[in-house]
């Protein structure tokens, strides 16, 4: 896609690119001022904001890197963020192998396939604030009912019942990725492997799963990040609950800001180191698809 | 032997797929039933006794401080206003930054596709802040806020399909007499059909269900959105309706579910052309 720009071998001739030109403000200057006002002026505040203590905007002291040392020093915090590391790779392995099974049968020969789908794929149209209330009651009536407990008693059953959550309303999304990466394989791969003797086993193994890589690395980094940023879902389900061992990254950094009214400046500290962990995780994909790119 | 194999497949995911909606079913026949019930036997069908008819409906939409028709009129006008001016505004300055391709493109055009990295709740303080300086705390202006936060995924989407379309097409509508303005509406715009109704449905799953955002910045008071108000129904301490809350549940499902089955293909493609954002 990246290479289309330098292919095209028509480059826009001068006269052209004048007329167009002369237009700017009505076609760029809508959305580079909203652009602004809703991002880069937001974005470069926030910056610069992280490094003052501060109740209120009237009155903020600079303290240089107090806020981040606070925020390091915060046990909520790191206590959050390791739940949420927790969290992620869990929900990663588990929305990852069942979306991988589903779409490599309803690619197979498989009468109602397509009614699978579509079923499939219907809870990731779903809000997370409605999400999480459908579930906590679902959960919660079972919890209490076969366990003796409750969401917002025990962690452990705020964990699992994220997992089941979120696992409900990506593994559709998921899914329709590895469905189109393995429609991709190609047939004369299979066909030629068939005739060598592969058996369906070795098929899986060492053609259709290599074929699928690029589709493994988007549905990998996007239950990443999916599950780094999760807010509403973890507000509606536990909102953190018991004594915010179910808190997630976001909504700690969220309820620093909202819920605690001491200094909002370690808020915007804890809301750059997590938009850190954010950038280095969209640049370990992109080195990862570039990688890939370089094989085939 | 291996239409047996086929028929127990297909047995074992329609099993699978009726798991899969289960919750909202119960969730369905829930809202029929009274609270007394709904308390004791979540999983049981609504019987005689149980059944409310429309009664919660009718809670849901009604009672509280704050009517839920409210809700789901500013959600609708929210939506509306802000997919709308994100696809005309958005469109055109991809095909501007394209075209032109100066310097000054080339920087918007790479703050775009930082944006898309940055998390929400690294600007959200400052952006309300901002957004209620600037007045943006109305359904009705909500959308530039929309627009600021939302150009970086919908400027490269356009972008991508606008680096596809031959220069010849719009240098032959030159020669036939168009100016600018008739070469973008009449010519590019059209062109760009199927990745305006993957931009608009993509925007519409985020504006239509995001909570973080409007709750911040709109005043709450006087609007909410249905996530806002779902959210305040649930989030305050005292006594929960449950009835009222699943009828709402309900509610907030049927368009989105109606409109998945009507064109369900277009709102895969539509949700999938977002997978870029990382």
């Amino acid at each position: 896609m990246r290479s289309a720009r330098h292919n095209s071998s028509a480059v826009i001739n001068k006269s052209q690119r004048r007329a167009i030109q002369r237009y700017s403000a009505f076609f760029l200057l809508p959305t580079v001022a909203a652009f602004i006002i809703g991002f880069v002026w937001p974005f470069v505040w926030g910056v610069y904001l992280s490094f003052f203590r501060f109740r209120t905007l009237g009155k903020t002291t600079y303290v240089g890197f107090d806020n981040y040392i606070k925020a390091f020093n915060d046990t909520t915090f790191l206590s959050s963020f390791w739940f949420t590391l927790a969290f992620t790779v869990v929900s990663l392995i588990v929305i990852n192998l069942i979306a991988f099974f589903l779409a490599y049968a309803f690619t197979r020969k498989l009468r109602g396939s397509n009614i699978f789908r579509t079923i499939f794929f219907m809870p990731n149209l779903i809000g997370g604030i409605v999400l999480g209330y459908l579930w906590k009651i679902i959960l919660d009536a079972v919890i209490i009912r076969y366990f003796g407990s409750a969401l917002a008693l025990e962690s452990k059953y705020g964990f699992i019942g994220l997992i089941i959550l979120v696992s409900w309303q990506q593994i559709g999304y998921m899914m329709i990725i590895y469905i189109a990466g393995l429609q991709n394989v190609p047939t004369e791969f299979t066909e030629a492997a068939k005739i060598d003797g592969a058996n369906s086993r070795q098929l899986l193994r060492h053609i259709t799963i290599p074929s699928v890589m690029p589709s493994i690395t988007i549905c990998t980094f996007l239950t990443l990040t999916n599950g780094f940023k999760l807010f509403d879902q973890n507000l509606a389900l536990t909102a953190g609950r018991p004594n915010n061992e179910t808190e997630m990254l976001a909504l700690n950094i969220y309820n620093s800001f909202y819920e605690s009214s001491t200094n909002m400046g370690v808020g915007q500290a804890k809301a750059v180191v997590f938009f850190a962990v954010v950038v280095i995780i969209a640049l370990s994909q992109l080195y990862f698809t570039r990688s890939k790119e370089v094989q085939q | 032997m291996r239409k047996l194999r086929s028929f127990f497949t297909t047995g074992f995911f329609s099993l699978i797929s009726a798991v899969w909606v289960l919750p909202v079913v119960i969730v369905l026949f829930n809202s029929f039933k009274s609270n007394d019930s709904i308390k004791t036997s979540l999983f049981t069908l609504p019987s005689t006794e149980s059944f409310v008819g429309l009664e919660n409906y009718i809670k849901g939409i009604f009672q509280g401080n704050y009517p839920f028709y409210l809700a789901i009129i500013y959600s609708f006008i929210i939506t509306v206003l802000s997919v709308g001016l994100i696809l005309l505004c958005t469109s055109m300055a991809a095909w501007y930054i394209n075209r032109v391709d100066s310097l000054f493109c080339r920087i918007v055009y790479y703050f775009c596709i930082f944006s898309m990295v940055v998390p929400f709740q690294m600007v959200m303080f400052t952006l309300s802040k901002t957004a209620d300086k600037l007045l943006l705390d109305t359904p009705f202006t909500i959308p530039v806020v929309y627009l600021g936060f939302g150009a970086g995924l919908a400027v490269f989407l356009f972008s991508g399909f606008i680096k596809s379309i031959p220069l010849e097409i719009e240098e032959a509508a030159t020669i036939d007499g168009c100016n600018t303005l008739q070469i973008f509406f009449r010519v590019v715009a059209p062109i760009m059909r199927s990745t305006y109704i993957s931009v608009a449905i993509l925007e519409i799953m985020w504006v239509w269900n995001d909570y973080l955002l409007p709750y911040l910045v709109l005043d709450k008071r006087e609007y909410r959105t249905i996530p806002i108000q779902i959210q305040y129904l649930q989030g305050s301490y005292g006594q929960v309706d449950y009835g009222a809350t699943m009828a709402l549940i309900i509610l907030c499902l049927i368009p989105i579910i109606s409109i998945y089955f009507f064109c369900q293909k277009h709102i895969i493609k539509g949700v999938l052309s977002g997978a870029v954002k990382g």
